[in-house]
């Protein structure tokens, strides 16, 4: 089956101003045709202001929008040929499902007999053939949000912007439509920018994820490189969990070595001089009598719960502080006890170099 | 009886003393003279042969419903242009829009009628204006004829059209706007296509309020029409104080009275009245 191409995104030095407030500044994004990139941020991050710019909601107040290297910042929302799926869904409560996916093609004066087998065919994409004479206010959350889906997608848009798209789902329903708009977005092969603040959908969902924070593209990556390789602390710490050591950093052969008080940590990095080291939890082990690690810390147990896959437990350490570990239950050499003392190791592989915050 | 039917009949109680007083001082009295319109001057459907006998009955119903009509049909035109510019604008200016529109509600309809007596006259503001300005010879006749009672009437609606008009277009969700121009509609598309649908249960309420109202319209029509267009009310009143025919004048007020319940039945299947007018 051949895949119809998707279409190229660039944002080049986009910055939105709103008085003195600055929404977004200066961001400068590629993404390729047929990706699917999240813009992931904490709410306020200049995520949302960034896809309305890209729809043409928002005009920037510097920079420019190309599609496919053609500069659209002047063009207005309805002749971009975008499909949207708004936060809420936004479906139009006077129309049936099959009027309501119909409404790109309508306005486009698309004759009646291809506009009806295309409102067919999409309606099927998103399962919801049955339900094509329904008004949205008698479908459930899930089913609306597949109607706003298939009247994005129904008219072949360039791209598909979604907005905080699962945000309105209940948390099992979330899941199983994460796993159904990635399926989708394989079979449509189209581009893809969806905006959320939901760390987990940004990392099953996406090719490439941008990070972004008080109005600044910090990062962007495929997930794995951002999780593995955050480059600040606020990646770090959005992007799952993350304990922080800080100290005086020197280059070593195999990366840096970072001294805090009377304690060496070794990790991969190149800086030298005050650093930040980033460890996540799930990659320190409790380890048994006698066995070794690149790094090992002694400490108490201060706190832990038990989370199903397994044990969050805060140890005390005299030099590197509370040190948070994610202990898979079935592997665990202990079952915690507070108070209990334990000896951590961690690889070299686990600590990374991450840059301060700009404040 | 059960403690529920008790409590029940409790709250009946409650309203007893209102229900009686409305029925001894409103309801009876005009009960009482409606029926004067099967007894007077004898008894029977004399009255009421008139509808499709006289020419005059006829006229004045005629009258009536076409300065209605045109009455409803311009409120809700200006209405609805005042409503989306008010639903469009942010709520510090649209709270000055609000008061402007409410302003004029609390000036007397008679101190409004004069005043556009004064304007529209031969020698009033208007003519001299365009007089002076070069644009007609001859003043024009703008007052004391159907035109008069159309401008005076709608002047006073158009609030009434305004109110229900703009609380259905405040429930428009703007996403769902913005949703229509994201999906390729322009904006006058995206206006017609969903803005004005989604806006009709208002703009539905408004013209049976603005209708039924201009149907029993007294002072407006006295003033403005000069007493040569005749409208239902100021025939009734022509009827029973000048002409002593109460029979005939209250046969028209029983037909008002019908006609506007007929409308209100016909309406409360088709939107939600009991919403509309706030109850």
């Amino acid at each position: 089956m051949s895949v119809p191409a998707g279409h190229a995104l660039s944002l080049r030095g986009v910055s939105r101003r709103y008085g003195d407030f600055v929404a977004v500044r200066d961001a400068s994004l590629e993404v390729g045709s047929g990706r699917f990139l999240t813009l992931l941020g904490p709410s306020g991050s200049g995520k949302t202001t960034i896809l309305m710019m890209i729809a043409g909601f928002v005009e920037p107040s510097a920079g420019t929008v190309l599609l496919d290297g053609r500069d659209i910042t002047a063009l207005p929302p309805e002749r971009r040929d975008f499909g949207m799926v708004f936060q809420g869904y936004a479906l139009f409560p006077h129309m049936t499902v099959a009027e309501n996916v119909a409404f790109p093609l309508r306005v486009r004066r698309m004759g009646r007999a291809e506009r009806e087998a295309k409102v067919r065919a999409a309606l099927d994409l998103v399962q919801l053939d049955r339900f094509a004479e329904r008004r949205p206010a008698q479908l459930s959350g899930g089913q609306q949000q597949r109607v706003a889906l298939a009247r994005a997608l129904v008219f072949d848009p360039a791209l598909l912007l979604l907005d905080e798209p699962l945000s309105a789902l209940d948390k099992k329903l979330r899941a199983e439509l994460q796993d159904e708009l990635k399926a989708l977005h394989r079979r449509v092969g189209r581009t893809f920018i969806n905006v959320t603040h939901d760390q987990e959908e940004a990392l099953s969902l996406s090719d490439e994820i941008a990070i972004l924070d008080h109005g600044r593209l910090v990062q962007v990556g495929s997930p794995q490189d951002l999780y593995e390789r955050p480059a600040t602390r606020f990646v770090a710490d959005f992007l799952g969990k993350s304990n922080f050591i800080e100290g005086e950093a020197e280059r070593d052969a195999g990366g840096i070595v970072l001294r805090r008080g009377g304690a060496r940590v070794l990790g991969r990095g190149d800086s030298a001089g005050r650093a930040l080291l980033s460890l996540r939890p799930e990659k320190i082990a409790i380890l048994p009598e006698g066995a070794s690690e690149d790094n090992v810390a002694e400490g108490r147990i201060a706190a832990w719960s038990y989370l199903g896959t397994g044990y969050a437990v805060t140890v005390a350490t005299p030099e590197l502080g509370d040190i948070r570990v994610h202990l898979p239950a079935w592997r665990s050499p202990v079952a915690p006890a507070e108070g209990m003392p334990v000896r951590l190791g961690w690889s070299r592989d686990a600590a990374v170099a991450v840059a301060e915050d700009p404040a | 009886m059960t403690p529920r039917g008790r409590h029940a009949a409790g709250w009946w109680a409650l309203i007893l003393p209102a229900f009686l007083l409305m029925t001894a001082f409103y309801v009876a009295p005009i009960a009482q003279v409606l029926a004067i319109s099967f007894t007077e001057p004898q008894p029977g459907f004399g009255n009421y042969e008139r509808l499709l006998t006289s020419e005059g009955v006829q006229r004045v119903i005629g009258t009536t419903l076409r300065i209605g009509l045109i009455t409803t049909a311009l409120a809700l035109l200006l209405g609805y242009a005042l409503a989306y510019r008010i639903a469009l604008s942010g709520p510090r200016t649209q709270r000055w829009w609000l008061l402007a529109v409410l302003v004029p509600l609390w000036i007397s309809v008679l101190v409004r009628a004069f005043a556009w007596v004064t304007l529209l006259r031969r020698q009033g503001l208007v003519n001299q204006g365009l007089m002076a300005a070069g644009a007609i010879e001859e003043p024009l006749a703008l007052v004391w004829n159907e035109l008069g009672i159309v401008i005076g009437m709608v002047h006073y609606m158009v609030p009434y059209a305004v109110l229900p008009m703009l609380s259905a277009m405040r429930e428009i969700d703007p996403r769902v706007m913005a949703a229509a121009r994201g999906l390729g509609a322009g904006r006058v598309g995206a206006f017609l296509r969903v803005f004005l649908p989604l806006s009709m249960p208002g703009v539905i309420a408004a013209a049976v309020l603005v209708f039924i109202f201009s149907l029993g319209f007294y002072i407006t029509p006295a003033i403005l029409g000069g007493g040569k267009t005749l409208m239902a009310a100021e025939w009734i009143k022509l009827q029973i104080l000048d002409l002593i025919r109460w029979g005939l004048g209250a046969m028209m007020a029983t037909v008002l009275v019908v006609a506007i319940l007929a409308t209100l039945a016909v309406f409360s299947r088709v939107v939600n009245l009991r919403r509309i007018f706030g109850a």
